[in-house]
């Protein structure tokens, strides 16, 4: 019989100008090693949907770490709560965003049962973030869930406090697989054929899927939005790219 | 989406939340993804205390069609008071 465990709790990183921010640390029950893996949460927060994605890294044998993006805007108070505080005060910023996945790295590096690789994966806005951190952060995969903004110039009714990567595309540190639904707008069908031509331009490595009668968030198990047959493919090809990069 | 896009307003007026009344300072409407709402995207409302902290927040998730009838209901509703709801902050 094969054993099964993990540990999830949640932990203290050191993030951004040394500030201690909250952490959500999912391991195998094991001696390792184990690559890392840093969960960047989308804009509506730290919630139990994205723990629960953590602690699937876990079970497939990575050590996996959320940290939460808006614990400053409420240390104490509950993640929906935050989440909507950050908002009100203009979201959370790039800069700061990096110095938190770097602190989320660091941690995911300096566990014993590290095998010293981490990749990082994420959803909605947190998959432009992940996007931002392989072009910033020593990482050694990325996985962008249909992450809006990478590219594509923001319509013009829609003030965007966010800023798309296009100019950052030359400076991606490490392989990316691009998950996509061809029924989202953000990105679009387009922005996508557009960042798929920026890496090539580039010569980056990646690899990209656009799954038909998927929109946004088909991941999201607990959303209208969820497609079961796009989110176990998408499993599938997670579990092969990580594989492929993170091994030691 | 995400949209990141958010409309804000001050207020003058109360919210009650699980632990009671409490002054409303702000209002914070953005149109985006539910925390609890059964649907993709909602128009989402947070009645809040900016100086009491995060948690002393009323929020709401309404679809699209319900932000717009209780648009609706609002303008009806200040519109019957008529005079009444035309005084500076309703007094």
């Amino acid at each position: 019989m094969r054993y099964e465990g993990i540990l999830a709790e949640t932990v203290r990183i050191q993030g951004h100008g040394g500030d201690e921010i909250a952490a959500y640390l999912a391991r195998p029950l094991g001696p390792g090693p184990f690559p890392g893996v840093l969960v960047v949460h989308h804009m509506p927060g730290w919630d139990q949907a994205t723990k629960e994605i953590t602690r699937t890294f876990a079970v497939h044998g990575y050590n996996a770490i959320c940290p939460h993006l808006h614990f400053r805007e409420g240390p104490d108070a509950s993640p929906d709560d935050a989440a909507a505080a950050s908002r009100a005060a203009g979201g959370v910023p790039d800069e700061r965003f990096l110095g938190d996945a770097a602190g989320a790295i660091q941690a995911l590096r300096m566990l014993p049962t590290s095998n010293g690789k981490v990749g990082v994966i994420g959803y909605c806005s947190g998959g432009r973030q992940a996007f931002l951190a392989a072009c910033s952060l020593p990482v050694d995969a990325c996985v962008d869930c249909y992450g809006a903004f990478v590219v594509g110039t923001p319509p013009p009714e829609m003030p965007m406090k966010v800023t798309p990567l296009t100019d950052r595309v030359q400076d991606l540190r490490c392989p990316v697989l691009g998950l996509f639904g061809q029924e989202d707008k953000f990105p679009s069908p387009e922005q996508v054929e557009e960042l798929r031509g920026l890496l090539t331009t580039h010569g980056k490595t990646f690899e990209f899927h656009s799954y038909e009668g998927a929109g946004h968030a088909f991941f999201a198990v607990d959303r209208p939005s969820y497609r079961p047959e796009a989110a176990v493919d998408g499993w599938q090809r997670i579990w092969a790219f990580f594989g492929q990069h993170l091994a030691a | 989406m995400c949209t990141y896009v958010t409309e804000r307003t001050s207020v003058v007026g109360s919210g009650k939340g699980p632990e009671g009344w409490f002054r409303l300072s702000h209002a914070t409407v953005y149109f985006d993804h539910p925390f609890h709402a059964p649907l993709e995207h909602s128009l989402n409302i947070d009645f809040v205390d900016e100086q009491a902290g995060p948690g002393k927040r009323v929020a709401v998730e309404l679809s699209p069609a319900s932000a717009r009838a209780l648009v609706a209901c609002i303008e009806a509703a200040l519109a019957a008071a008529g005079p009444l709801a035309d005084g500076a902050e309703g007094s």
